[in-house]
C-alpha cells in the first residue's frame, strides 16, 4: 500500500506524470490501428459467429447427462426429423447442447422426448428453445435503436453538464473505439454472438461513458479558469487531471472487473454456453478497453479538439513565451 | 462551530436510511407473515423453469398495430390460456410490439394452437337454441323426427341448414366439456356451426357468417336515451359498422325482424364462442345497432372492448419459444449466486487492501446496498410482479463494481483534499462536495443507459436494464444515507483524525505536511502541489511557517512534540525527494 499510495501522491502533485496528452499522436495511431484491425478481422474470418438466435432454429439443452456421447443426440434428432442436421456439443459437465435447423412445433417436442430417452434422463431435464428466423434481427434492431437513442441523449446530457460539446464529442468518439475494439476481440475469441452478448455491448456503452464522466469531471475542475493561472498550459492541466484520477481509474477498473471475471469463470466452468458467459466476456473485455480508452483516447482527444480554441491557443502561447 | 452542522446532518441522514430500511423490512415481514408474498424475489422463467413464448402479432393487410389493440390481444390470449386450465401464466407486452407468454411447465399442442390462432369475430344468425348441457340420451329426438331438409338453403337464416347429423351432434354437444377441451378451431364461415354462450348458458346452431368482424368500425358502451332524449340509466352497447357492414346488417335485420323465436336472434361469435346473442327488434339501416338488456357499466364496456377487437383480427407468429427445465433454472440461479458471492468477496479484499479501515466502510455500504436491493426486488415482485431473471442477476453482479466505484471516487477525493493539507474533517466535507457532483453525473449516465435499454429492449435485456437502473438508484441512497454520514462521523474519531496507519487516510502516507495547515486557513487547490515540488520545498515551507500566526505556530509546535515519530517519517520523505 505504501508504494501505491506514494505513487498516487506523486501523480497528484504532478511529480510523476504519464504523457497521456502530449503523446496523443502515438495513442491515436494505436487506437486507429486497433479499430481497423477489429473491423478487418471479422471480415477476413467471414463475419461473426452468429448464435442460433440470429440464424433461427431449435436448440435443446439436456442436463444431468451421464453418458455424454454425441452420437446419441444425433440419432435422437434423425429419428424424428430424418435429414436434418444436428450439431451436438458437450458444453459443460453433464450438459449436452443440441442445435438443429428450424423444426415444427411437433418435431421440437418429439425430439425433446427422444433426447430424454436417449440420454436416459427425465423429460423435465430437457430444455428446448425454438427461435424464429426474425428474432435475432429483432433484437439487433432494437439494440441499434437503443444505441442511437442513448448516444444522442447522453451526448446532450454531457454537453449540458460540462457546458462544452467538445467533451461530448470526445467521449462519444472514444465510445465507438471501445465498442468496435471490444466487438473485434469478441470475434477473435470465436464466441457466438447471442442476445446476451448484445446486452453486454450495450452495457459497455454505459460503463465507458460512466468512466469518462468521472475523469472529465476532474478535467473540468482543473481547467476551470485556466486562463487565470500561468503555471501550466491547458494541455498540461488536462494531463494532470488524468494523472490525478489514475489511481481511481485503476481501482474502479479492478473493482468492476473482479465480479465480471467471476461470472465469466463460473459461467464457463459451471454452465458452459449461455447468458452469463457471453455477457461477461463482452463486459470483461469492454471494461478494460473502456478504462484504457478514457485515458488514452477520450482525454487526449478533448485536449486536441480544444487546442485551436482562441483562449487555449493564446494561453498556450503566453506560457511558451514565459 | 462549522463541524457541528455536518455531524448533525450525518446523524439525520443515517436516521433516514434506518427509517427507510425499517419500513421496507416491516412491509416485507407483514407481507410474508400474512402469506401475501414470499420471502424471496419472484423468479423469472429461466431461473424457475417453464415455457416462454415471444409472439409477434400479425395483422391482415398492411395495417400497423397500436398499443390499445395489442393490449386487447393480450386480453384475448389471457382468456384463452386461462380457459385452457393453465394456471399462473403471465402475459405481457414488450416494447409495444411483442406479446410474451410465460407459463410453468410445458403447454400441450392444443394450448399452443390456441395461443397462436387469430381471434375471429363474426356475426351469424341463430337457427336453433338449446340447453347448455347435452340432452340426456333418453330424451334425444328419435331418428324419424330429426330434421331432414330437402331444399338448398336460400339464406343464412334458412332452417334447411340444419341437417339430421348436425342436429344429432347439437343434442349430444355438452358446452362444459367441449369448452374445457379448448376447441377454438376456426369454423368455416360458409357453413353452419354449433356455438356456446357462457354468459347466458345456452348453445346454438348458427347459420353461415353474415358479417365478418372486420366490418365493425367502432364499438362503445353508453347510457341509453329514451324516446324523449332523457337518459334512462340503462347501459347499452353501440356498434358502428362500416359502409359494407351497414348495408349487410340492414338486409340481415330486415330478414330477422320478421322471424320468430330463436331465429329472431343473431349471434356475435368470437373464437367460436358466442359472446352475445341479442334479439332483433327493428330493421337497422344506419349501421348503428344498439344492444341492450341487463348490462351493467362493466359488462357493457367489456362487450364493447371485445367487439372493437373484432374489428382487427390479429394472429400471432412465434418469434421464439423456450422451455427451460427446472433443473437448468436452478443450476443457473446457483451459478449466478456463486459468481455474485465470489465477486463480492474479491471486491471486499481489494477494498481492504487499498483502503484499510476505510475499506470496512465500503464493505458495510455494499452489504447495505445488497440488503436494500434484495428488499426492493421482493417488494417489486409483490407490488409490480417483477421477476428476477438470469440477465437480472448478471446486472446485479455488474452493479457491485459500479456501486463500489462511488465509494472509490469519494475516498479518492477525500485523499486529494488531505494531500492539499486539510485536516480530515474538512477534507471529508470538501471532498464530498466535489465527489457528489461527479457521482451524480456518472449515475445519471448509468440511469439514462438503463432507462433507454429498458424502453427499447426485447427479451431478457429488460431484466438486465431493470436491475442496473435499480442499483444505480440504491447506490445514490446508500452513498448519501450511509457512506458519507459514516465518513463524517468517523472523521471525528481519533483513529481516523489522527491518521492511524491502518485508517487508509494516514496523512503522512498521503504526503501531507500537517504543519503547514493552520486552523481555518483554507488553502487554494493546487497550492500544495507547488509547495511539494522538488527543491522549492524547503523554501516554501519556510515561507509557510512565516505566514503562520503565533497561535498557529504554537499549535504546530505542540503537535510536533506530541508526534515525534511522524516528524521523522516526514523528514525522511523530504530527504528522499
Amino acid at each position: 500500500m505504501n508504494k501505491l499510495v506514494t505513487w498516487g501522491n506523486e501523480l497528484y502533485t504532478g511529480k510523476r506524470s504519464y504523457p497521456f496528452t502530449s503523446k496523443h499522436r502515438l495513442w491515436f495511431a494505436i487506437a486507429g490501428a486497433l479499430v481497423i484491425l477489429s473491423i478487418l478481422i471479422p471480415v477476413v474470418k467471414g463475419g461473426f459467429n452468429l448464435g442460433i438466435d440470429f440464424r433461427g432454429g431449435s436448440e435443446f439443452t439436456v442436463s444431468g447427462v451421464q453418458n455424454t456421447d454425441i452420437k446419441i443426440g444425433e440419432e435422437a434428432v434423425t429419428s424424428v426429423a430424418s435429414g436434418s442436421e444436428a450439431t451436438v456439443t458437450n458444453i459443460a459437465q453433464n450438459t449436452m447442447r443440441v442445435q438443429t435447423e428450424r423444426l415444427s412445433d411437433d418435431e421440437t417436442l418429439e425430439i425433446a422426448r427422444a433426447l430424454a430417452d436417449g440420454y436416459q434422463v427425465q423429460a423435465k431435464e430437457v430444455t428446448s428453445n425454438f427461435i424464429g428466423p426474425t428474432w435475432g434481427q429483432d433484437v439487433s434492431r432494437q439494440a441499434l435503436v437503443g444505441l442511437v437513442a442513448f448516444v444522442v441523449l447522453v451526448g446532450l446530457l454531457m454537453a449540458v453538464y460540462f457546458r462544452t460539446w467538445k467533451m461530448s464529442l470526445a467521449a462519444i468518439v472514444g465510445l465507438f473505439v471501445v465498442i468496435i475494439v471490444t466487438a473485434g476481440i469478441y470475434s477473435i475469441s470465436g464466441f457466438e454472438i447471442t442476445p446476451s452478448a448484445i446486452i453486454g455491448f450495450l452495457t459497455i456503452l454505459s460503463y465507458s461513458l460512466y468512466d469518462t464522466v468521472v475523469v472529465f469531471d476532474k478535467v473540468r475542475e482543473n481547467t476551470k479558469d485556466f486562463t487565470k493561472q500561468s503555471r501550466r498550459s491547458f494541455e498540461q492541466l488536462v494531463n494532470l487531471a488524468v494523472n490525478q484520477t489514475l489511481v481511481r481509474s485503476i481501482n474502479t477498473s479492478v473493482v468492476a472487473v473482479l465480479p465480471v471475471a467471476s461470472i465469466l469463470f463460473i459461467g464457463s466452468y459451471m454452465l458452459g454456453a449461455g447468458t452469463l458467459k457471453d455477457l461477461s466476456l463482452a463486459l470483461f473485455v469492454g471494461i478494460i478497453i473502456s478504462a484504457l480508452s478514457t485515458l488514452f483516447v477520450q482525454a487526449p482527444l478533448y485536449q486536441w479538439l480544444r487546442r485551436n480554441d482562441a483562449d487555449v491557443a493564446e494561453h498556450t502561447k503566453s506560457i511558451a513565451q514565459a | 462551530m462549522s463541524s457541528i452542522r455536518p455531524v448533525k446532518q450525518a446523524r439525520k441522514a443515517l436516521l433516514w436510511l434506518l427509517i427507510v430500511f425499517i419500513i421496507a423490512t416491516g412491509v416485507l415481514v407483514a407481507g410474508a407473515a400474512t402469506g401475501k408474498t414470499a420471502w424471496g424475489p419472484k423468479l423469472a422463467l429461466d431461473l424457475e423453469g417453464g415455457t416462454e413464448m415471444i409472439l409477434a402479432p400479425r395483422v391482415q393487410g398492411n395495417q400497423t398495430i397500436n398499443q390499445e389493440q395489442l393490449d386487447q390481444a393480450v386480453e384475448i390470449i389471457r382468456q384463452r390460456v386461462d380457459g385452457s386450465g393453465v394456471s399462473e401464466s403471465e402475459i405481457t407486452t414488450q416494447s409495444g410490439r411483442n406479446v410474451v407468454v410465460s407459463m410453468p411447465g410445458t403447454p400441450d399442442q392444443a394450448t399452443r394452437d390456441l395461443i397462436q390462432a387469430s381471434a375471429a369475430m363474426e356475426f351469424r344468425p341463430v337457427l336453433v337454441s338449446g340447453a347448455y348441457e347435452a340432452t340426456p340420451k333418453d330424451k334425444r329426438t328419435a331418428k324419424a323426427e330429426l330434421p331432414n331438409p330437402k331444399d338448398e338453403p336460400k339464406n343464412a337464416s334458412d332452417t334447411s341448414w340444419v341437417t339430421a347429423d348436425l342436429y344429432k351432434q347439437f343434442e349430444a354437444y355438452d358446452c362444459k366439456t367441449e369448452l374445457a377441451k379448448g376447441s377454438g378451431e376456426d369454423a368455416d364461415p360458409k357453413k353452419p356451426m354449433i356455438s356456446c354462450d357462457t354468459g347466458t348458458q345456452a348453445k346454438y346452431i348458427l347459420g353461415p357468417q353474415e358479417i365478418p368482424g372486420d366490418q365493425i368500425s367502432d364499438a362503445y358502451a353508453q347510457l341509453a336515451r329514451g324516446s324523449n332524449g332523457s337518459v334512462t340509466g340503462e347501459w347499452v352497447v353501440v356498434i358502428e359498422f362500416n359502409q359494407q357492414g351497414t348495408k349487410t346488417f340492414a338486409d340481415t335485420t330486415q330478414r330477422l325482424v320478421a322471424l320468430q323465436g330463436a331465429q329472431n336472434q343473431f349471434a356475435i361469435v368470437l373464437d367460436g364462442e358466442t359472446i352475445s346473442a341479442p334479439t332483433t327488434n327493428a330493421v337497422i339501416s344506419d349501421g348503428r345497432p344498439q344492444i341492450s338488456g341487463g348490462f351493467t357499466q362493466e359488462t357493457s364496456q367489456a362487450l364493447a372492448e371485445q367487439l372493437k377487437y373484432g374489428a382487427l383480427p390479429i394472429s400471432f407468429d412465434i418469434q421464439s419459444e423456450r422451455q427451460v427445465s427446472a433443473t437448468l433454472g436452478a443450476d443457473q440461479l446457483k451459478a449466478g449466486l456463486i459468481a455474485g458471492v465470489i465477486g463480492l468477496v474479491l471486491v471486499f479484499i481489494y477494498s481492504l487492501f487499498q483502503y484499510r479501515a476505510l475499506g470496512l466502510v465500503t464493505i458495510a455500504s455494499l452489504l447495505v446496498s445488497g440488503i436494500l436491493t434484495y428488499l426492493a426486488l421482493v417488494l417489486l415482485g409483490w407490488g409490480m410482479n417483477y421477476r428476477l431473471s438470469l440477465a437480472g442477476v448478471a446486472g446485479l453482479i455488474v452493479a457491485i463494481g459500479l456501486i463500489a466505484d462511488s465509494f472509490i471516487v469519494y475516498f479518492e477525493r477525500v485523499r486529494d483534499e488531505l494531500r492539499d493539507g486539510r485536516p480530515l474533517a474538512s477534507a471529508v466535507d470538501i471532498g464530498w462536495g466535489r465527489a457528489k457532483r461527479t457521482i451524480l453525473a456518472s449515475k445519471a449516465v448509468n440511469l439514462l443507459a438503463a432507462v433507454v435499454l429498458y424502453i427499447v429492449a426485447v427479451g431478457n435485456v429488460r431484466g438486465f436494464a431493470f436491475t442496473l437502473g435499480l442499483t444505480a438508484l440504491i447506490d445514490l441512497v446508500v452513498v448519501y444515507g450511509l457512506t458519507h454520514p459514516t465518513l463524517v462521523l468517523l472523521a471525528r474519531t481519533r483513529f481516523f483524525a489522527d491518521g492511524h496507519r491502518l485508517s487508509g487516510l494516514d496523512p503522512s502516507l498521503l504526503g501531507v505536511e500537517p504543519l503547514y495547515k493552520g486552523a481555518g486557513q483554507i488553502r487554494r487547490f493546487g497550492e500544495n502541489a507547488e509547495a511539494n515540488r522538488g527543491k522549492k520545498n524547503a523554501k516554501a515551507s519556510g515561507e509557510a511557517a512565516k505566514r503562520m500566526t503565533i497561535a498557529e505556530r504554537r499549535r504546530a509546535e505542540a503537535l510536533q512534540s506530541s508526534q515525534p515519530g511522524k516528524q521523522e517519517s516526514k523528514a525522511q520523505e523530504e530527504n528522499n525527494e
